[in-house]
């Protein structure tokens, strides 16, 4: 915060005028590319010339000033508390005498080798990754967001560059069993899955979470599927399966990048904390131990009024602070689904799907993406496959799959499973290595060097598609 | 078609598990031409995305709606009135929900108008609203209406108490929180609020109902009470219209609506819900 809000803190001056800016939040907010969700908030830029004048003036803002000056206050916040307690500043020397603008040269450099961006995560806050992101173009975020590995496992390995992970949403509107299982068989035989197989209930509460657990651990046991489970409750739901004995791989929660976003959510950083003290008790991992799912989404904080004069973007990196925390498995933004007055049309999805992706992995998240839209935005399947590839060039862990792109439970568009393979043969990217491996065991992949589908139904699923629909 | 050359047949590769659609709305089984979804899949998918469309983009024409209303012996007597929010057009109106959920200043003022020349005692206030989707609007309005008023009529043995109904409003441009504005213009002791809710693509009609008791400018979601998805395929309106008769009775009798107010309405069907995790996959 500015320590003298009466006199502005940026001044640039451009020929014979003067822009200001108030304080480092009014300046972030300025310099941001243009989206509705900022306009609805009123703290984006007036002009496009305003916005440019921005961007000069954050470049030349040194990094080392987001530690003196939190947008959102330390006393207010835990995200705050918990960005500046945890900076690691022997991580941040490299480039601590850099400005914005030269933390973006030095991202593109040869300097910044993937050692090297791993070295440096811990000294990186949330709002200097949303800065430099700023005056980033979409190729400047692909770039260097593909330098950025990283490396997740639960009971496979998540991440590995080259690599393409998806997850299976068999959701279904009344958590019809059957109508699910259908959803999860032609995700399997299409070789989606290795992300996670992750449920939005219709029905949300612990009962219903319990069933719906249950009923995934017992077809990933039954056909030995390397991956894992997740029903997409409120944590504190979570909680309870476990404490009844269910089997949980992993714990989710949607979250966001202030307390005040977080409270409306229902949760704080102590119930996270318990929550993977709890799946980790459960001791299911086989490769690894990343017990935790978190989805975000610019936009969330307005949505809860939850924002503090920030632009939407800064807010949704903070909830990286959060996510980084506890060692994620994955991390998905959700980038398209909260609608039109956030994201308007296909172009700001786009550019939030590349930030959202580049900030996460600057940060160390292993960042998935749901390239996804409404019917209300200005956005379509064209769209979809723009970002869909883009986000494949930038090496993005992991997507959604769903039948036909059409989710009949949360009445919106995501990837397909076909969008996946489409993906990985355009791209040459290859499924986890553990569910590549089965994909050939169960003869789903007749070729997995070139992605080709068997044309025969593999016989392991035979039975019990003859039982189903055998009369039929 | 020669026999060296490949046939469509051959490009397309079908699936066996086609038959699951028998259980599920969702797109299994599609089959694919390489890896791709094949032309006839693509096509289907790009009609229903442009009727989800169409169902955001076309304007509501609540005069023709009104007028089909009035035809019908159910209808209120009184004239039904014709308000607009803030939003100017569709594009204002997706990208500042807050323009959406207030009357402009004209609608505003007739609503004024019509309180100090009528000097009725309302309570209850119809709103028939665009929303997100004209078409939910224009075809499940009125037959869930006529179920409604089947049940608000004097002569229904379940209506203890009459109702008095302010006249229809229909408003354009309108979100669910415009009928808080309605309401507290007419002085009216409820609001129902019907509306076209955020198409999906195999559902681009869903009509959503909401009501507020002593709807107020400022109301959060926690004060209103939700009856979502009616249409044909959907919740059907015989039993939207019961389950809207009972949040309302239910309202009357605690002042109130919103978290307070729980839909007991099916408590006499008593689900038993399974603890099972049978399916197919695993049987």
């Amino acid at each position: 915060m500015n320590p003298n809000r009466n006199t502005p803190q940026f001044r640039h001056i451009l020929g014979e005028r003067t822009f200001t800016f108030a304080d480092l939040a009014d300046l972030m907010a300025k310099a941001t590319p243009a989206r509705s969700g900022d306009r609805l908030a009123g703290v984006a830029a007036e002009t496009a010339e305003q916005r440019a004048v921005a961007q000069m003036t954050l470049s030349d803002v040194p990094l080392s000033l987001f530690l003196e000056q939190p947008l959102v206050p330390y006393e207010e916040d835990e995200i705050t508390r918990l960005i500046i307690d945890e900076h690691d500043k022997a991580a941040f020397a490299p480039i601590s005498h850099l400005t914005v603008g030269g933390f973006r040269d030095w991202l593109l450099s040869d300097l910044a080798s993937p050692e090297m961006l791993k070295s440096i995560r811990a000294g990186v806050t949330p709002e200097m990754a949303a800065a430099v992101s700023k005056i980033m173009r979409n190729q400047d975020l692909i770039l260097v967001a593909k330098k950025c590995h990283v490396r997740t496992g639960f009971r496979n390995t998540i991440g590995l560059p080259g690599h393409l992970s998806t997850r299976l949403q068999p959701n279904h509107p009344t958590d019809d069993l059957t109508g699910i299982a259908a959803s999860m068989l032609d995700g399997l035989l299409y070789a989606n899955g290795d992300a996670v197989i992750g449920i939005n209930p219709a029905t949300d509460n612990v009962q219903q979470a319990t069933r719906l657990i249950k009923m995934m651990d017992e077809v990933i046991q039954h056909y030995e599927i390397p991956t894992q489970s997740c029903v997409l409750t409120h944590v504190t739901n979570t909680i309870e399966c476990i404490e009844q004995g269910a089997p949980v791989d992993l714990v989710f929660q949607s979250i966001g990048g202030t307390q005040a976003t977080n409270d409306s959510f229902g949760f704080n950083l102590a119930t996270l904390a318990e929550a993977q003290d709890a799946a980790l008790s459960l001791n299911r991992g086989t490769v690894g131990n990343n017990v935790m799912y978190f989805e975000t989404g610019q936009g969330s904080a307005l949505s809860a009024n939850a924002h503090h004069g920030l632009d939407q973007q800064t807010c949704e990196v903070r909830a990286y602070a959060v996510a980084r925390k506890f060692d994620p498995l994955l991390v998905n933004t959700v980038v398209g689904f909260i609608g039109p007055e956030y994201l308007y049309d296909g172009k700001e999805i786009t550019r939030a799907g590349l930030e959202d992706h580049f900030c996460g992995k600057l940060l160390g998240l292993p960042m998935g993406c749901d390239v996804c839209y409404t019917n209300h935005a200005e956005a379509d399947q064209n769209d979809m496959d723009n970002l869909l590839t883009l986000l494949g060039v930038a090496g993005c862990t992991f997507i959604m799959g769903i039948p036909g792109s059409d989710d009949i439970m949360l009445n919106y568009q995501t990837t397909s499973f076909h969008d996946a393979l489409y993906a990985r043969r355009a791209l040459g990217l290859k499924p986890a290595p553990e569910f590549d491996a089965w994909l050939a065991k169960m003869e789903i992949f007749k070729n997995n060097e070139q992605f080709t589908l068997n044309s025969q139904l593999p016989s392991a699923f035979q039975p019990s598609l003859q039982r189903l629909i055998g009369g039929l | 078609m020669t026999q060296d050359k490949p046939s469509q047949q051959d490009a397309v590769t079908e699936n066996s598990w086609q038959k699951l659609t028998a259980f599920t709305d969702a797109r299994v089984g599609l089959g694919r031409s390489g890896v791709s979804t094949p032309t006839k899949h693509l096509l289907a998918f790009q009609l229903a995305h442009a009727q989800a469309i169409d169902a955001v983009h076309t304007q509501l024409d609540a005069q023709q709606l009104a007028q089909q209303m009035m035809a019908q012996d159910w209808a209120p007597n009184c004239a039904p009135l014709f308000l607009h929010s803030r939003a100017t057009d569709r594009a204002t109106y997706l990208q500042r929900p807050d323009f959406g959920r207030r009357l402009d200043q004209a609608s505003a003022g007739s609503l004024d108008q019509h309180t100090q020349n009528s000097k009725a005692e309302y309570d209850l206030v119809i709103a028939v609203v665009d929303g997100l989707s004209s078409l939910a609007v224009e075809q499940n309005t009125m037959p869930f209406l006529a179920a409604l008023f089947d049940y608000l009529s004097e002569e229904n043995p379940l209506n203890q108490q009459a109702w008095s109904v302010a006249p229809i409003c229909f408003v354009e441009q309108g979100r669910v929180a415009i009928g808080d504005d309605i309401c507290e213009r007419l002085n009216a002791k409820c609001v129902l609020v019907l509306i076209g809710e955020r198409p999906g693509l195999s559902s681009p009609d869903s009509l959503g109902l909401y009501l507020t008791w002593g709807g107020k400018v400022g109301y959060t979601d926690a004060y209103r009470n939700c009856i979502s998805n009616i249409r044909p395929a959907g919740l059907v309106y015989p039993e939207a219209a019961r389950k809207a008769f009972y949040l309302l009775n239910e309202a009357r009798t605690l002042k109130l609506s919103g978290v307070k107010l729980k839909d007991r309405s099916d408590d006499d069907l008593l689900e038993h819900e399974t603890q099972t995790t049978e399916n197919f996959l695993i049987s």
